[in-house]
């Protein structure tokens, strides 16, 4: 559910998402084969019933992308105007380890939640619904350079966050 | 292009990088820059962990929800 309306940001249809998820899980309930687990199973028909949702928005409220989501104004935070970062990425320690961490997952969640609506969508429809550019672009009704900054802006902002809230530079990282 | 980038310049492409193909002259580029580059370097490892991440999402099963 939460994972829902991180997505959907949008209460009812997180709620509507999560209904359809559990009614095709029992509808399919022979299609599962027991090769994963029923939480790894479930949440793949959620990604999709996600998707689906996205595309039905999408339809009918064609999306109003201002030029600050899909232009490259305001990615000049993050540099300087010689093109040097303004905040150059530390080390991180412990990468690997983050990925094992309940917690590291939410201090995600909080950072994914700071974005923009739209590019919270195409990033979270690129990485974790694994779809290719060009079906996003399709989706949204943007043009693909749009959606290659769009993407880059999520991740030059998720990598800020992430560093400020979980990788503080010179901590154990597990902060 | 250029084939000097600047880290504005090659911290899009490397973003880029993950989400089409790039020409051989932006690879060269990008891995002459890197090469000599550290922040570029992280960047690179950074937004790679992101994705994988994001590929494990939501993440671990939560042990006090059981």
């Amino acid at each position: 559910m939460r994972f829902a309306l991180l997505q959907l940001r949008d209460r009812g249809a997180a709620e509507d998402v999560v209904q359809e998820t559990l009614l095709a899980a029992i509808q399919g309930m022979q299609g599962f084969a027991g090769q994963s687990s029923v939480r790894t199973w479930l949440i793949g028909i959620l990604k999709h019933k996600i998707v689906d949702s996205i595309r039905k928005t999408t339809r009918e409220h064609p999306l109003e992308l201002t030029a600050n989501e899909t232009g490259s104004a305001n990615l000049e935070a993050f540099f300087e105007s010689d093109g040097h970062f303004t905040d150059p990425p530390g080390e991180w320690e412990s990468p690997e380890r983050a990925l094992e961490e309940r917690r590291f997952f939410e201090a995600l969640e909080g950072c994914l939640r700071t974005l923009p609506k739209n590019t919270a969508s195409a990033f979270m429809m690129r990485e974790v619904m694994g779809l290719e550019t060009d079906e996003i672009c399709k989706e949204l009704d943007i043009s693909p350079s749009n959606c290659w900054v769009m993407l880059y802006r999520a991740r030059l902002n998720l990598r800020a966050c992430l560093e400020r809230t979980w990788f503080r530079p010179g901590t154990s990282g597990a902060g | 292009m250029l084939i000097r980038l600047s880290c504005r310049e090659a911290s899009r492409l490397i973003s880029e990088g993950m989400d089409r193909r790039l020409s051989f002259t932006e690879k060269f580029a990008l891995r002459l820059h890197v090469g000599i580059c550290d922040a570029c370097t992280r960047f690179t490892r950074q937004i790679e962990l992101l994705r994988r991440a994001l590929k494990n999402y939501p993440g671990p099963d939560d042990p006090a929800q059981r």
